[in-house]
Parts: C-alpha cells; structure tokens; sequence
C-alpha cells in the first residue's frame, strides 16, 4: 500500500515539475500507439466492412484467422518482426530495427485483427438489417461499405479504441523490436519494464499512472469528440 | 425518350426456400398503367411475390421479363418493405438517402427530402432520429425514401397495415396523386376495403399461388374461386 501511495506521489511529482524525460516518453508512448491505431483502423474498419458484405469462399477461414491472431502473444509477434527487419532479414535493407517506426509496425500487425473483428461484428448486424435496402435502391459496393461504415462509427470507434487500448500497454513485442533506447525507442511500457526490473518501484508505478490516465484521456477526449459532433442519439 | 420497362411478363416462376416451395408456379402480365393490388391471406406470398417482381428473391425456375435491360428496369423501381428499413441516421437524411446515392449534392438532397417528409405528414420530425418515430411515422417515412427519386415503378408491402385510419387514407392520397403522375403501383393488402377504394387489378394469390387476376370491378363484383370469395366475406365479417 505504501508503495502505491508513494508511486502516486511521485507521479504526481514528475507531472507537475513538467520532468522532461517523462513527457518525452509519454508523448513518444502516445504518437507510437496513435498512429499505430490509425493504421489498423484504416486497414480493420474497411476489412471488417468488406467481411460482413462480401460472400466468398475464403470468408470463414479469414473470419477464422483474425479471431485466432486476435490473441497473438506480443513476444512472438515482435520476435517474427525483429527477424523479418534484422539487418540479415528479408526487410533489413530498410534498416528499421529500433526505430519507432518498426514499433508501429509490430503495434498494427498487433491490433489489426482486434479492430477488424470488432467492425465486422458489429457490421455484420447493420447489414443484415440493411441489406435489402441497400440492394432496393441499387447502392453500389463501394456505397454500401460507405453507408455501413458510417452508420456503425460509434460501434467503429469502440473497435479502434479496443485496439488502441491493447496496443498502448503492450510491451513485448515493441521492447524486442525497438530496444527500449533512451531518447530514441523508449515509451511508457519499456520504461516501466526496465524500473521495476532495476526495483525503482516508485518511478514504475508512477509511470504505471501516467499511462493509465493516458489511456483514460484518450478515450475521453474521443468519446467526446464523437459526442459534440451530434447530440442525437447516436 | 427512356425504354419502357413495363409490361412485364413472369411466365412459370418458383421461389423455394430449401425443400418448400413458397411461391408458384406463377405466371402474370403487369401492364403499363394503374394500380395494382396482391391480394391475399397471411402467408399467402404476397411479400415473396412483391420481392420476386424487385429482383430480391432467386427463382428457381421461371423468367422475369422487362421492356428494358434488367439493370435498368431495377433502377427505375422502388420498394417499401412490410418492416421498414430504419437507418441509423436522422428522418431527413433517411429520406434523402437514395438521392445521394445519385450524386445528387447534399443541400439539394436535403431540400427535396424535406419537402416529402412535409407531402407525407413528417414535417415536424425531420431532424430526430429516424429510429424514435412512431410504427406509422416510420411507414410513412420509408414510403416518402421511396418516392424521392420518382420511380416509374413503385411495390408497396402493406404499407398502411400499422398506420391509422386517417394515416391511411394520407396515404392513399398520395399513391393516387403518384399514379396520376404516371407512376406504375403494385402494392399488397389484407384489406378487401383498401382494394376497393385503390384497385385497378387485383392479383389473389393463396399459398403461393396466383388464383384470380384481373379487373378490380369484375373480382370485387364476383370472385371466381372460393378462397376469394371466404377471404373476401372473411374480411367483411371482421
Ligand atoms: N424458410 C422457409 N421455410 C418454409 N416456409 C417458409 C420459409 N420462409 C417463408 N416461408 C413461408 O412462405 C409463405 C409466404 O410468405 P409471405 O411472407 O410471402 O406471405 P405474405 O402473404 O406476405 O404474408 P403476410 O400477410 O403475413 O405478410 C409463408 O407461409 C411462410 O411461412
Ligand atoms: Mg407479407
């Protein structure tokens, strides 16, 4: 008890001194995490949509496939991406390893299936009740993605916020492949990661907090964003 | 000057559902002019006939043929379901919808949308949600997304079977403003009263099969088969 209380001091120690290093990691946590979600997003919402619409034979073995990887261990995927970018690996020309860059990489093949899963579901249940409709009134394919996707966006945001929320803790996969670098690849997780392994308990339950109410904020600020956008119903 | 794409001609034509045959065979000649009513028992096949007609059902066996090209011939038409297709969007922008299909810009879209909401009696309610609106309102909703983009064809399923008596007679108001405008009308019934007051033919079908078709007069008058005649009494009774 004691150490979380001390934890919390010292959070809020580091936040209000405006310590230098913990939002330089913080924002580094934040912009990796984002533009991974962004990514899975503009990749899983499309897919999701596209699954629920389209027949075809292959559609239950994709369906299938993205509900197993949505349970992918992060070590594994960040061994297989490290391998992959690793100077002697197929992509090693980029020279990418431990770079933030190859951090959102590992981060969207992560969430990609999460987000995916969690649109076509609730696609799938707006199709259904749409579906003669858009068929009565000649929507092409394209218009009918388009009229599901913007339909479900409150389903859609939770499915991206799913994904934003597994990607922003993980630690695993973004410590392999990006080497938790001082001022360069470190973020929230790594950082707590290696204070506790050097038992600075304080410091890592204060960064424990502070990615706490990262993650909180996010969420808030895109709720209510949604929200200011129509106060109808939806 | 388009094609037209009536008459339609359906000779022989099957809808199954698995091992059940649903509907027919039917065959029937829908000509160029007038009202249309498919009259007929629950289960009868009226709503499986009505979406056959819209290319919304597989036959198994049998042809559908318009005037025109297929593709065009769908384009041209609009249909108003039994349950209403409610949109997760506001009751102007519900109606509006099938404009924008046709690139049609938003602003004009809108317009129009809220001048048929106001032909229908929806004035009041274009900006709430279209899923708050009453049964009826909600009717009377899909009916004016039908009509905006001014089909030559229009299928109505029971459009006023939750609608009030007064709903009611708005609405036939309006199909018969939307006939004299040259809009071709099929629409299905329960109501042996509601094919009295609109019918021009009537099309009796009964476990999914078409047992009398023709004028509405000489059927009101004297229907040929006895399950017409028992679903007409049966109506007048109730
Ligand atoms: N999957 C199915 N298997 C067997 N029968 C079915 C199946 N789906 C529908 N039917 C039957 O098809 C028949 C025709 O239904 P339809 O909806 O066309 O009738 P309807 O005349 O529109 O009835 P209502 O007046 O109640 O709307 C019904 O008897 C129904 O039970
Ligand atoms: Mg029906």
């Amino acid at each position: 008890m004691n150490d979380i209380l001390a934890g919390l001091e010292h959070a809020l120690r580091l936040v209000v001194g405006f310590d230098p290093t913990l939002y330089e990691i913080t924002l580094r946590s934040l912009s990796v995490t984002l533009t991974a979600t962004l990514i899975a997003s503009l990749i899983g919402l499309p897919l999701g949509a596209w699954l629920s619409v389209n027949r075809f034979r292959a559609r239950r073995f994709i369906i299938a496939t993205l509900n197993a990887l949505m349970g992918l261990p992060p070590v594994v995927v960040g061994l297989i991406v490290f391998v992959i970018f690793s100077r002697s690996g197929p992509l090693g020309i980029f020279g990418l390893l431990f770079t933030t860059k190859v951090m959102i990489i590992a981060q969207v093949i992560l969430i990609t299936p999460i987000i995916a899963s969690v649109a076509h579901q609730a696609i799938r249940e707006l199709w259904a009740e749409y579906h003669d409709l858009l068929i009565s009134l000649n929507a092409t394919r394209f218009q009918r993605i388009k009229a599901l996707l913007w339909d479900s966006r409150r389903a859609l945001l939770t499915a991206s916020l799913t994904g934003f929320g597994r990607a922003v803790g993980e630690v695993g996969a973004i410590m392999i492949v990006g080497g938790n670098i001082d001022h360069s690849t470190r973020v929230l997780t790594t950082a707590i990661a290696l204070e506790t392994g050097k038992g600075n308990f304080a410091l890592a339950l204060a960064l424990g907090f502070v990615l706490i109410a990262l993650a909180l904020g996010v969420n808030y600020a895109l709720h209510f964003l949604s929200r200011t956008e129509r106060s109808s119903r939806w | 000057m388009v094609a037209p794409l009536l008459p339609l001609s359906v000779r022989d034509a099957e809808v199954w559902r698995g091992p059940t045959r649903i509907l027919g065979p039917v065959s029937l000649d829908l000509g160029e002019t007038g009202i249309t009513i498919v009259l007929g028992p629950n289960g009868g096949g009226k709503t499986t006939l009505l979406r056959t007609l819209h290319g919304l059902e597989r036959m198994r066996r049998g042809s559908l043929k318009w005037s025109c090209s297929r593709e065009e011939a769908l384009k041209r038409q609009a249909f108003v379901f039994q349950q209403p297709v409610i949109m997760r969007r506001s009751v102007v922008e519900s109606i509006a919808y099938p404009l924008l299909l046709d690139r049609v810009p938003k602003r004009d879209a809108l317009a129009r949308a809220a001048e048929i909401a106001g032909n229908v009696g929806l004035a009041k309610h274009l900006e709430l949600p279209a899923q708050v609106l009453s049964g009826g309102e909600k009717q009377k909703m899909a009916l004016a997304r039908a009509l905006i983009r001014r089909p030559d064809l229009l299928f109505l399923d029971e459009p006023c079977a939750s609608l009030d008596g007064e709903s009611t007679h708005e609405i036939e108001e309006i199909l018969q403003r939307a006939k004299a405008d040259g809009t071709r009308i099929v629409m299905s019934t329960h109501s042996v009263g509601q094919a009295r007051r609109m019918a021009d033919q009537i099309l009796f079908i009964h476990q999914g099969q078409i047992l009398e078709a023709g004028p509405a007069d000489a059927f009101l008058a004297g229907p040929q088969t006895l399950e017409a005649r028992a679903h007409i009494n049966g109506d007048l009774l109730s």
